[in-house]
């Protein structure tokens, strides 16, 4: 996965505000990197943008080779159906399916056969083999957010994305969830692109990248 | 900085109307607004429209009787109740009617005469011309002394012509025009033959007017509502014996009838305005409520009470209602502006000013609307859990349930039955919807756990889609509920509303009879059939008549001073006309016990016209005894029936089974349909049997029948707006789980999903809601048709299959068509920008 140049700017009525400045980044296949920065800096804009969940107001995002702003919402859509998975720091669940269910939905999306069958073991395997059945509310957060590591991984994407995940978890269930998702990056050889705030868990990346104002600034402990 | 608690009244108020602004510039408020202002809109329109136009109705009908009120009297009439007409405001002018031979060279010939005053007609037309041939016009005068204008009945059958003299009294007349058309030609049945219209200032010089003459004073009353009200009541106290009061109703029963069934069509349009504009304000503040939960959250984190919270949000509400209501009753004002355009041509005569009374009705709709709404979702939010900040998804409104849309029910319970002014009306409108919502419910719920269970192994958006609504379950009954009734209205409003009206039109054809012929003899029945059929004519059906005093109710003797009733002291004091019959009129309906069989023949039964029955508190059971010819007859009622009055059939009060009253002296009395061309036959028929009493009612029919398409015209009209709400009932339905849809949309999205995978799941979602609410929307439109049909407005009625075809195909494409292109915008905007806005 390659970026170059990206730049967000978004106008509120007459003023126009620089969220994200020229950055330009490469990331190899099987790495894990963590995107580091306080809050504000941008690091979420960056991660939409590299997902193709946003549109840049310049610049471009390569994933396998394919110029993800050229193609069109649909497009977009397509490709992160069969390659990329997320992680939310909101969850982002479906609140009318099952853990079951919304672990499937990427699957059924993608049109795999045995869809049930996958997202059942997964879902084992994130230790929710007894909440099948359950509705997202009848979860607590760390459960919901091992809902959303397992539909993340279901589909054995290239490149996990993964926004703040631990952010609305207490710290030894953000740091079970953050140690799932190392474990299942290994296991699946994907990818990982980690968005966080926290130095403590950026240090569990190998490859950290740092933004601050908008701008990308090369860490020395890279 | 300030503490919420500290705030001032005065503070809140400015929060509440920065938080108004806030949200209208967020354009949460918009659906809110429009729901308040078309239903403010449409129901003033239709409570200005509907007074004004029922006050032209009734204000035509006038025209029959050629005044607002009349005083009958057969004693000369005092001064005094002129002079307090006059004192209020009000045109008055006096007539004497009374019967006398008119002469003519040799012949003479027994006529209605009627002696006026100049001001003469008060209301409705004279017309008149002064050359058999000439055109008619208006004289805007009365006869001058010494002349008198004739009909040209009088003119056939005294072979006279404009110009000659005749003779009336001890005094010879000029007739000087002939009179072509005039009020009170068929006011009463007692107007039989030809008429003659005369100045007052001749009448003494005849020497007509004697002791024991039968003559008729009337004292003629117009002017503003208002003082016309005023004068009834004082008149009601003063009229003495031998006086009475009459205005159109009492005066022309098909008339009545007729007025109070467009009364009824232009009350049922109201009365759905309402249904639709509650279920819209009420989607708009569930809408509204939901979007406002993390707000108020995050308000209560930040210190403010419960009390604040809801203060705040009844005060932005009241605002919102209180700009809403004044527009919509602006908006009102002017529509029904244009609506008396659109029918000035058509009513003939001007319009009476808006009133005030529909300002009022439109602010007390819109707020208890409003507050019955709205309201319940407000305490709702005043309880958010303050966790809510941290957890989304806890204190979802749909835990406020059932319980909180009672006070709106109640609301629009008393909204339906005060905007009914008649309880069972309201009633059958209240159990209609009320029906309707429970069946929808429960259906849904039904039809999503059914279905849930045979897809489980369906497609991929099939099971999704179901998936969703069965997650939303209540969502989705409140969806099916709203989309029903929108849909309901608009088949009320389209197929429904044309059969029932087509249905009422047909009721009195074109060819309704027009003629009444009375006292045919026993022995002449043939003769008079046959003498239609010379004439190329169908013989008309012959109805026996026997006339009979009503002497016991019980056993117990019966007193004109029984009654207080002014008509069941006539009704009593005059012989009844009984008949008999072995089937009943085609119009009638029994409304208690049965109709004879063929067992009862020769048995003492009769069944009574119900308004009769009430009027003289007579019940099922009951012994009648008459006296008929000396003899005295007991009788038993065995039913009550409904009569069409203004079917313009024979019709009679109380009706005996073949084989009691068949050795009576009896008359016989038929009506029937004359062509405009043929009215010479008529005078040939008294010529052939001059015992023959011929009713001309074609002036009536044509009344009856113009007020019809009046009605109908107006009907259309007002029910536009009813269906501007509908519209608006299904963009609210339609839009209420938007927000949930772009979210899940959003989300697919994130995951991958195609458009088209977006699109199947939700077709699958839409064509389920929209096939849904079509089908239960037919269910209701077609029994609130039948019973309006049957029960309120009692025409015919036959359930047009039509209904349900449109019915499915409109909810299931609508539905989906309206859903998606709501949803499009989705398919285009990069996911994150939702989750932005979504939050």
């Amino acid at each position: 996965m390659r970026a170059s140049g990206l730049t967000k700017q978004v106008s509120t009525g007459s003023h126009s505000l620089t969220i994200l400045e020229d950055v330009s980044l490469s990331i190899e296949p099987g790495e894990a990197v963590a995107i580091l920065g306080a809050s504000g800096s941008g690091k979420t804009t960056l991660l939409a943008l590299l997902a193709g969940l946003d549109v840049p107001s310049s610049g471009k995002v390569f994933i396998d080779g394919q110029e993800l702003f050229a193609l069109d919402e649909d497009g977009r859509a397509r490709l992160r159906r069969n390659r990329v998975g997320f992680v939310f720091q909101t969850f982002q669940l479906l609140p009318a399916l099952t853990a079951l269910e919304n672990v499937m939905l990427p699957l059924e999306l993608a049109g795999h056969d045995r869809a049930r069958e996958r997202a059942e073991r997964i879902l084992r395997r994130v230790g929710l083999g007894e909440r099948l059945d359950h509705y997202p509310r009848q979860l607590s957060g760390g459960e919901e957010q091992r809902v959303a590591v397992a539909r993340a991984f279901a589909s054995e994407p290239q490149l996990v994305f993964a926004d703040e995940p631990t952010g609305n978890l207490d710290a030894a269930t953000g740091a079970e969830i953050i140690a799932l998702m190392f474990e299942l990056n290994r296991e699946k050889r994907t990818t990982l692109l980690l968005v966080t705030h926290d130095e403590s868990l950026a240090s569990l990346c190998p490859r950290r990248l740092r933004l601050s104002a908008g701008r990308m600034q090369v860490d020395a402990a890279a | 900085m300030q503490r919420p608690e500290r705030l001032t009244p005065l503070g809140v108020v400015r929060l509440s109307w920065r938080m108004l602004l806030r949200d209208w510039r967020a354009g949460e408020l918009r659906v809110l607004a429009a729901a308040l202002v078309i239903a403010v809109a449409s129901l003033t329109t239709v409570a200005f429209f509907a007074d004004r136009v029922g006050r032209t109705i009734e204000r035509e009908a006038n025209q029959l009787l050629g005044a607002d009120l009349v005083v009958v009297s057969r004693e000369p009439i005092g001064a005094e109740l002129e002079v307090e007409a006059q004192r209020l405001g009000l045109a008055t002018t006096t007539a004497v009617r009374f019967p006398s031979m008119v002469q003519f060279a040799d012949e003479s010939l027994l006529t209605e005469v009627k002696a006026v005053e100049a001001g003469y007609p008060l209301r409705g037309k004279l017309l008149i011309r002064l050359q058999i041939d000439a055109p008619d016009f208006e004289p805007g005068a009365i006869p001058q002394a010494g002349a008198v204008w004739v009909d040209d009945r009088l003119l056939r059958r005294l072979g006279l012509n404009i110009g000659d003299r005749i003779r009336l009294g001890t005094q010879s007349f000029a007739v000087a025009a002939m009179v072509s058309e005039e009020p009170e030609s068929s006011a009463g049945f007692l107007n039989l033959g030809p008429r003659l219209m005369m100045n007052r200032a001749d009448l003494e010089s005849t020497g007509l007017i004697g002791y024991g003459s039968r003559v008729n004073y009337r004292l003629f009353v117009a002017g503003d509502e208002q003082p016309l009200a005023a004068f009834r009541n004082t008149a009601e106290s003063r009229i003495v014996p031998g006086q009475r009061l009459e205005s159109i109703r009492d005066a022309r029963p098909e008339i009545n009838s007729a007025m109070d069934r467009a009364e009824r069509f232009l009350r049922l349009s109201a009365l759905l305005t309402v249904i639709l504009a509650g279920v819209a304000v009420a989607l708009a503040a569930r809408r509204h409520l939901q979007r406002h939960l993390d707000a108020c959250a995050v308000m209560r984190c930040l210190g403010a009470t419960q009390e604040l919270i809801l203060g705040l949000h009844a005060l932005q509400f009241a605002i919102a209602g209180l700009i809403a209501s004044a527009i919509g009753c602006a908006a009102g004002f002017v529509c029904q502006y244009a609506l008396a355009a659109v029918l000035a041509p058509v009513v003939g005569v001007e319009l009476p000013p808006p009133g005030w009374l529909p300002v009022a009705q439109g602010f007390t709709a819109g707020f208890v609307l409003l507050l019955g709404f709205a309201l319940p979702p407000l305490i709702a939010l005043r309880r958010v859990p303050t966790l809510r900040v941290l957890r989304r998804d806890i204190g979802t409104p749909d835990t406020v349930g059932w319980s909180a849309y009672l006070l709106g029910s109640v609301a629009m319970a008393g909204l339906i039955l005060w905007q009914a002014q008649e309880t069972r009306l309201g009633l059958y409108m209240l159990g209609g919807v009320l029906g309707t919502m429970a069946v929808s419910a429960l259906v849904t719920v039904t039809a999503i756990w059914l279905l849930a269970k045979v897809v489980s192994r369906a497609g991929f958006s099939w099971r999704f889609g179901l998936a969703n609504l069965r997650r939303r379950t209540m969502g989705s009954v409140i969806q099916v509920i709203a989309l029903g009734l929108g849909l309901m209205a608009l088949i009320l409003l389209t197929l429904v509303r044309g059969d029932l009206l087509a249905s009422w039109q047909g009721s009195l054809p074109p060819d309704a009879p027009n003629r009444f012929l009375v006292n045919i003899e026993s022995d002449q029945t043939d003769a008079v059939g046959e003498f239609f059929q010379a004439r190329g004519l169908a013989a008309p059906r012959l109805y026996p008549m026997v006339r009979g005093r009503l002497v016991e109710i019980n056993g117990r003797e019966v007193s004109s001073r029984d009654y207080v009733d002014d008509r069941a002291r006539r009704l009593i004091d005059r012989e009844f006309n009984l008949s008999w019959a072995a089937d009943m009129q085609p119009d009638n309906v029994i409304v208690s016990g049965r109709w004879f069989g063929s067992e009862d023949a020769g048995r003492n039964a009769v069944s009574v016209e119900e308004g009769i029955a009430q009027t003289l508190g007579m019940k099922l059971g009951d012994r009648l005894t008459y006296d008929v010819a000396g003899v005295r007859l007991e009788t038993e009622i065995t039913s009550l029936r409904r009569v069409e009055w203004d079917s313009f059939r024979v019709n009679f009060f109380v009706v005996a089974p073949p084989g009691v009253l068949d050795d009576y002296p009896a008359s016989y009395v038929t009506s029937f349909h004359l062509p405009a061309e043929r009215s010479v036959l008529m005078d040939e028929i008294v010529r052939s049997f001059p015992n023959l009493l011929v009713i001309d009612v074609a002036a009536i029919l044509a009344q009856v029948q113009r007020m019809m398409d009046q009605v109908v015209r107006a009907v259309e009209f007002v029910f536009l707006f009813s269906l501007a709400a509908g519209l608006l009932v299904l963009f609210a339905a339609v839009s209420a789980t938007h927000d949930e849809r772009v979210f899940d949309a959003a989300v697919m999205r994130t995951l991958g999903a195609a458009a088209s995978q977006l699109r199947a799941v939700q077709i699958a979602e839409f064509l389920f809601i929209g096939a849904l609410a079509g089908l239960l929307a037919a269910l209701g439109a077609t029994g609130i048709g039948w019973v309006l049909a049957h029960k309120v407005l009692t025409v015919p009625y036959a359930i047009n299959p039509a209904v349900w075809l449109v019915g499915l195909a409109v909810g299931a494409a609508g539905v989906t068509i309206a859903g998606l292109l709501g949803t499009a915008k989705v398919l285009k905007t990069p996911p994150m920008q939702v989750f932005r806005t979504a939050g």
